[in-house]
């Protein structure tokens, strides 16, 4: 591939945020007709790079070059202009428009008065979905179609445009086994056409089926390319996770109480399927997997914010219904959501207040707040999990994520609880932080709670988890226990891949 | 058949079949409760309801493209009042004393230029602070009425002018001028929103913004053009109904905000944006005004009529709701 030019470029890029180093001198090039695979966990910066890529961010340091010509991409309608397009993971469509307005969104061919050529419309169109292979017409509305036939638009989109360069993030994520041969059929047809494609992906078997060279990202840093034909599963597992590990592995060293919550073969649509697991009191347990592995949803089904579809929940062995968040409060189950501030916490109303906020209808005097009540459980809670605020009046928003975390967790404590569900806690929290909130998750566990936490940070559930459910497309694929566990095998539990050794769930 | 086509097939056609069944409702109830020996259907009556659905319909046009590209606009009737006043107190100046009949035009143009105005200030505002719609066209709503009252105080402005009087009392073809003038302007802006990139835009805009604008649809520049247009239906409303009435006072309009958007909900068009046909809102003027005559006929007064509409409105929602919820998998609230 010597002496050929990059269709794309990146040179030393390098992007900081508030006390981060998202990116930190990435160089990547791809050549035209080559299929470049991208890698890395969650948090190495991969989506970052991407917006830096796409005109999103702009980078402190380092440049971009298409065809070796620096260039500067100041808003993705430029990057797109300028022959870099995405087909982004989240769908970005207008459901009550065709699908043909959707392809050309924006870009509608134009006749006499500002009238829509829809004859050239709908022709320019059904060329594109030809070359896709599609089962719809242009003018069917894109709300009917599949998330796996959006996806489908999307790449279309991505054809209007004469693209020098595709970005392809996590385009099989909803894809069935036959779309992913459409999909790859794509692929292979932009390739011979001379196109760079950009493939992120966390499933091997695929960077290993279509692509040409591997790069691995890690923490903001590129650590290697190599050519997919010449290395092997191992091996860029092994450029992903490299880092020596000084977090240690967890284990109870207390006693574990009784089964607190089991659920049997339980089912929610087509989000999760046939799940089954149990916790002990005193017991740390780690849901981990890719986002939409169907994590959140078991969570939101056990807080009973979701119906099972099928399937048993038992609380201290009982079978029971959750039907509302207000049952399972009752019951004793708590959530500490993935979305801290949009879901867990007011953030216009001060620590007191939000601490107390499900059980205000408990604090009565008369038909008044008992304040002074309140402002017990306040200052009990803050002592217990030292949370740092100037006082009880001072406004949620204001503190940082670490002790906001712990304005949630203590709000739940001061109601009881049983299970304590904790999805994704310690997303944008800052180091120094993440360890004091693992600490109080260890803690609770050896007070005899039964905790959930739900991670897509591998470090996270090694960390603070006695036993792991891998999770991969809504079903648990493996569980592992503190002793059994590695990072290779968690990997593959995770991307749907066999592997040998390890208790295998059905 | 293709999941979501029956309650696409419901939705679309809901409106025509609530029209059929009042009509077919007020047609028996009136025969045994009206005490009128007329028949409900009767042609001038039904011709009445055309003519006297148009104040509203026109402006109900607007509201619908402003409606699917996902704002909303309270100002209208006061809109409305203002534009009559100028067109009713501008064909008394003295400077245009020599024109003779030559004033109506002149006259007219100025009360349309006032509409598109008017709606220019709304969609400046919201395009360049951001705010939302809700929120500045309830100010201007205020502020637009507030000029209707300096103008004249709680006096009402008059002028009849014969000329106007026969033209707007003309019926061609058996309809009457106001009710071309709704027809006309449902085909133009049933072309707008159909067959203009504009139109497209606008529905684009609705549905799903930010995809919009990363597809480089100026977002700001289409939402002004729309808050003109309903600007100019507002003064072309206000013109056609005044021609004939020569006679504005500072209420006037007041609450035509609400049976605008009431008639627009009940079409179909959703609050949220996106969705909606301007052919539905014709649908749903007539059914408002057909249940305010169809009620009257059989004895009914106004109260009762309101409270009417407002249930079925809220029932109509209701089953919206309900053919649109995405079954099990939907969060609980």
């Amino acid at each position: 591939m010597t002496g050929q030019t990059p269709a794309l470029r990146l040179e030393g890029i390098v992007k900081t945020f508030p006390g981060v180093r998202a990116l930190d001198g990435v160089s990547f090039s791809v050549m035209p007709g080559e299929v470049h695979a991208l890698m890395g966990e969650n948090g190495a910066g991969k989506s970052t790079l991407m917006k830096v890529l796409g005109g999103i961010y702009q980078p402190d340091a380092g440049q971009i070059l298409i065809e070796e010509a620096p260039t500067v991409m100041a808003s993705p309608l430029e990057a797109k202009a300028k022959g870099v397009v995405f087909i982004h993971q989240e769908l970005s469509l207008a459901d009550e428009l065709s699908v043909a307005e959707n392809v050309y969104l924006g870009e509608l061919p134009r006749k006499s008065f500002g009238r829509v050529d829809w004859d050239r419309l709908y022709a320019d169109t059904e060329r594109i979905l030809d070359r896709l292979k599609v089962g719809f017409t242009p003018q069917t509305l894109v709300g009917d179609l599949s998330i796996a036939n959006k996806q489908m638009v999307e790449i279309a989109r991505a054809l209007t445009v004469d693209a020098k360069a595709v970005i392809f993030d996590e385009p099989t994520a909803s894809l069935t086994d036959a779309e992913k041969d459409v999909l790859f059929e794509v692929i292979a047809d932009l390739k011979a056409r001379n196109v760079g494609i950009i493939y992120i992906s966390h499933r091997m078997e695929e960077i290993f089926r279509i692509t040409d060279r591997v790069s691995v990202l890690r923490d903001g840093q590129h650590t290697g390319t190599a050519i997919t034909a010449d290395t092997n599963e191992e091996a860029v597992t092994q450029m992903m996770i490299g880092r020596k590990l000084d977090l240690s592995r967890n284990v109870a060293h207390h006693e574990l109480g009784d089964v607190a919550l089991e659920v049997r073969n339980l089912s929610c649509g087509h989000l999760y399927k046939d799940v089954s697991f149990k916790i002990r009191r005193g017991e740390v347990v780690g849901f981990y997997g890719l986002v939409g592995a169907g994590r959140t949803e078991i969570a939101e089904t056990l807080f009973g914010l979701r119906d099972p579809s099928a399937g048993q929940i038992l609380l201290d062995g009982q079978a029971l219904r959750i039907t509302s968040p207000t049952d399972a409060i009752e019951r004793g189950i708590s959530l500490v959501p993935e979305d801290r501030k949009g879901q867990g916490l007011v953030l216009g109303m001060n620590c007191r207040d939000n601490m107390t906020l499900p059980q205000v209808d408990d604090l009565k005097a008369g038909p008044f707040v008992a304040e002074g009540a309140e402002v017990a459980i306040f200052d009990q809670y803050r002592d217990r999990l030292d949370i740092r605020t100037p006082g009880w009046k001072q406004l949620v928003g204001n503190l940082s994520g670490g002790n906001q975390q712990k304005i949630v967790i203590g709000k739940w404590l001061s109601m009881h609880p049983n299970v304590l569900i904790v999805d994704e806690p310690t997303r944008g929290i800052d180091v120094g932080s993440k360890s004091e909130i693992h600490n109080l998750i260890r803690d609770l566990a050896a007070q005899g709670y039964a905790v959930i936490v739900i991670s897509s940070e591998m470090p996270e559930v090694l960390h603070v988890a006695d036993r792991i459910y891998a999770l991969f497309q809504g079903r648990i694929t493996r569980e592992f226990t503190s002793e059994d566990v590695t990072e290779d095998s968690l990997v593959r539990a995770i991307s749907g891949l066999a592997d040998n050794g390890g208790a295998q769930v059905a | 058949m293709q999941a979501g086509t029956l309650s696409t097939f419901l939705k679309r056609g809901a409106i025509w079949g609530f029209i059929l069944f009042e009509l077919i409702f007020f047609s028996v109830a009136g025969a045994f409760l009206s005490l009128s020996d007329k028949a409900f259907m009767d042609l001038d009556n039904m011709l009445r309801l055309f003519k006297q659905s148009a104040p509203i319909g026109i402006i109900a046009m607007g509201m619908t493209i402003i409606m699917i590209n996902g704002n909303i606009d309270l100002s209208v009737g006061a809109t409305f009042a203002l534009c009559a006043i100028v067109l009713l107190d501008s064909l008394t100046w003295p400077i245009f004393a020599g024109l003779g009949d030559w004033v109506i035009p002149v006259s007219w143009a100025l009360a349309l230029l006032t509409g598109v105005l008017l709606g220019a200030i709304n969609g400046l505002i919201v395009w360049k602070t951001g705010v939302d719609a809700f929120i500045v066209t309830l100010g201007s709503m205020l502020g637009y009425r507030g000029l209707v009252f300096m103008y004249n105080g709680e006096q009402p402005t008059s002028h009849l002018n014969w000329t106007l009087v026969d033209f707007a009392e003309t019926q061609f073809l058996g309809l009457h001028t106001a009710t071309w003038f709704l027809l006309a302007v449902t085909l133009v802006i049933w072309f707008l929103m159909t067959r203009t990139i504009h139109g497209r835009n606008a529905y684009a805009i609705g549905d799903n913004r930010e995809a919009a604008v990363n597809a480089g649809i100026r977002v700001g520049p289409h939402m002004m053009i729309n808050f003109m247009i309903i600007g100019f239906l507002a003064a072309l409303s206000a013109v056609v109904f005044y021609s004939e009435s020569g006679s504005v006072n500072p209420n006037d309009g007041e609450l035509y905000e609400l049976w605008i958007i009431t008639a627009v909900v009940l079409g179909g068009t959703k609050l949220t944006g996106g969705a909606g046909s301007v052919i539905s809102t014709f649908g749903g003027v007539l059914a408002i005004q057909l249940l305010r005559k169809g009620l009257g006929h059989i004895g009914a007064d106004t109260s009762t009529v309101n409270l009417v509409i407002g249930l079925i409105l809220i029932a109509v929602l209701y089953l919206d709701r309900q053919l649109n919820r995405k079954g099990a998998e939907e969060l609980k609230i």
